[in-house]
């Protein structure tokens, strides 16, 4: 071909390219076969009258109901603030270069990340067992300054849950905010302390304001596992979520569409928590903007991938 | 007061079993420029960081403006200086990195504002007003609510040295202030710097810019292996120097 040819076929564009694509039938059989398991689930929930429907719509807003609601929004959130107070002076007690107080952190960590969270409900339901005399507080090895001598009056079904899950979240959110922590480059406390600022301001001034953008994420997860193991504290016979539909069901028998009830109303929770991290993640995305906004992508991304496949 | 700023008296340094300075000895004037040249690992920026003791100095003695850095001197014994202490001192040195370590959550005049407000106790008024005032002075005016991610790599770091600036240091500390720098963004940074030092401030300037030692340093130390190996007057060092090292590290820098 000699080349003024060449320049002459350079100058229009060329053809748009329409390729046979690959055959891949794979994909739909995969595809009918998730439509058909689909299609039999719902033929299921729709004829199979022990779903007992119209007895979700009935109980959905019982008032019982949604008071266990209440309780439940209050327990994540109490547990939540404590777990995550808790969980920055563990992580900073862990990072510490004084022996003891890391020692004491880690210790901490290994015991209630090792025990069952079941077990550690039932365990702070049961304190008054171990401190039959009641409970005080005053000096060390010294006399008490208050001091409650019914054990159980102090120690309520409420305040057992709360100091269960919050001790046991202080465990999880003490090495989610070690390693947002960690993950401040060295550079900025280094900036920071050439400028003459404090340990303490450098902490809370330039390196928690940026480990928040590690942080926030697997605290948001924190939560909404949180706000699922409230159900637990139902076996203290405390009126959470869960405990109320069961007082239900154990007097009508409809276990099912109490069951149902109660997981609506989780789902309804769960998915509240998911807008509030969006906003909470972007609000701490500030100064990093371009890294942010397509991680945030991808994960959206990545959560409708793994629902697809679902 | 002496017109010492900085005074090495055979300061050695070492990370575990290597030793990175071997016996530094060294005298700043106030107002004066000083260049640190040398390869890599010969010990600069470690020197440069124990001015304001971000590393801790094994033996010798290492004074600012006529007093010991780190430690205080009873005659008898050094004692280590609380972390407060430590801390004022700092705030009277400036220093400006290589990788800028702009606070990346904070717009460029927060990034200014913070230290005066935090650590002097400047009013958030009198902060702002000085911040764009130098932010201006480096030509970044326009830039004072901008984030360091929207800002380019010489930007970043003349916004670092506003943000020193703004405690009114008497020593200004540079550690490879343009290493990180698209060849075509050094000069604005240079030119900051060059300003700098004509308004009379007290410079240390860890550098590979044979350029700008030659115009603006009063004296030039070139450092290999830990030692000061050749130091005096640029023209001097850099146009005839004495020792082989010097005169290979400078033929291939050139």
């Amino acid at each position: 071909m000699s080349t003024s040819e060449l320049s002459k076929e350079r100058t229009g564009r060329p053809e748009e390219i329409k390729a046979v694509p690959v055959r891949r039938p794979g994909r739909w059989i995969a595809a009918a076969i998730v439509l058909v398991i689909a299609a039999s689930i719902a033929r299921s929930i729709v004829t199979n009258k022990s779903f007992g429907w119209h007895y979700v719509g009935q109980y959905l807003f019982d008032s019982r109901v949604l008071h266990g609601v209440l309780v439940t929004i209050e327990l994540t959130a109490a547990s939540m603030v404590v777990g995550i107070g808790l969980g920055v002076i563990l992580a900073v007690m862990r990072l510490s270069p004084n022996p003891v107080l890391s020692g004491a952190s880690w210790l901490y960590i290994w015991f209630f990340r090792g025990t069952p969270l079941l077990v550690q409900i039932l365990f702070w339901y049961n304190i008054a067992a171990l401190f039959p005399h009641g409970i005080g507080l005053g000096v060390p090895f010294g006399p008490d300054v208050v001091h409650y001598t019914h054990t159980n009056s102090l120690i309520t079904a409420f305040v057992a849950g709360l100091l269960a899950l919050s001790i046991n979240e202080g465990a999880y959110m003490a090495e989610i905010v070690r390693a947002g922590i960690i993950s401040v480059p060295e550079g900025q406390t280094e900036a920071a302390q050439s400028l003459g600022m404090s340990r303490i301001q450098t902490l809370r001034m330039i390196v928690l304001p940026q480990a928040m953008r590690v942080i926030i994420p697997p605290t948001g997860n924190e939560t909404i596992s949180m706000l699922k193991n409230t159900s637990l504290i139902s076996v203290t016979a405390y009126a959470e979520l869960l405990y109320a539909t069961q007082e239900i069901y154990d007097v009508n028998y409809q276990v099912i569409p109490l069951l149902i009830v109660a997981s609506i109303w989780y789902l309804v929770m769960t998915s509240v928590l998911y807008v509030g991290q969006y906003f909470i993640e972007r609000r701490y995305g500030r100064g990093f903007s371009r890294a942010q906004q397509a991680s945030m992508r991808a994960r959206w991304l990545g959560f409708r991938h793994e629902t697809g496949a679902a | 007061m002496s017109d010492t700023m900085v005074k090495a008296e055979n300061v050695h340094k070492r990370f575990g079993r290597l030793e990175v300075l071997k016996g530094i000895d060294l005298e700043v004037q106030r107002g004066e420029v000083m260049c640190m040249l040398g390869p890599s690992g010969s010990g600069k920026s470690t020197f440069l960081r124990c001015i304001n003791h971000l590393e801790k100095i094994n033996a010798g003695r290492l004074y600012v403006d006529g007093e010991l850095v780190g430690y205080r001197d009873d005659g008898d014994k050094l004692h280590e200086l609380h972390e407060r202490e430590v801390a004022r001192k700092r705030a009277e040195i400036g220093m400006v990195f290589q990788s800028f370590n702009l606070f990346p959550h904070m717009t460029a005049l927060e990034n200014v504002t913070l230290a005066p407000t935090r650590v002097l106790g400047v009013s958030r008024d009198e902060a702002r007003r000085r911040a764009t005032e130098l932010l201006e002075r480096v030509g970044l005016g326009d830039k004072l609510s901008t984030y360091p991610v929207a800002l380019s790599g010489g930007q970043q770091q003349r916004v670092a040295i506003a943000r020193a600036l703004a405690m009114q240091p008497k020593l200004m500390l540079f550690d490879e202030p343009t290493s990180a720098l698209d060849p075509e963004l050094v000069g604005d940074v240079l030119d900051a710097m060059r300003q700098l030092a004509r308004d009379g401030m007290t410079m240390i300037v860890v550098t590979h810019e044979m350029g700008f030692a030659r115009e603006v340093a009063d004296t030039v130390v070139f450092m290999n292996e830990g030692v000061v190996v050749e130091s005096g007057r640029p023209d001097r060092v850099l146009s005839s120097p004495q020792h082989e090292r010097t005169k290979s590290f400078i033929a291939k820098v050139l």
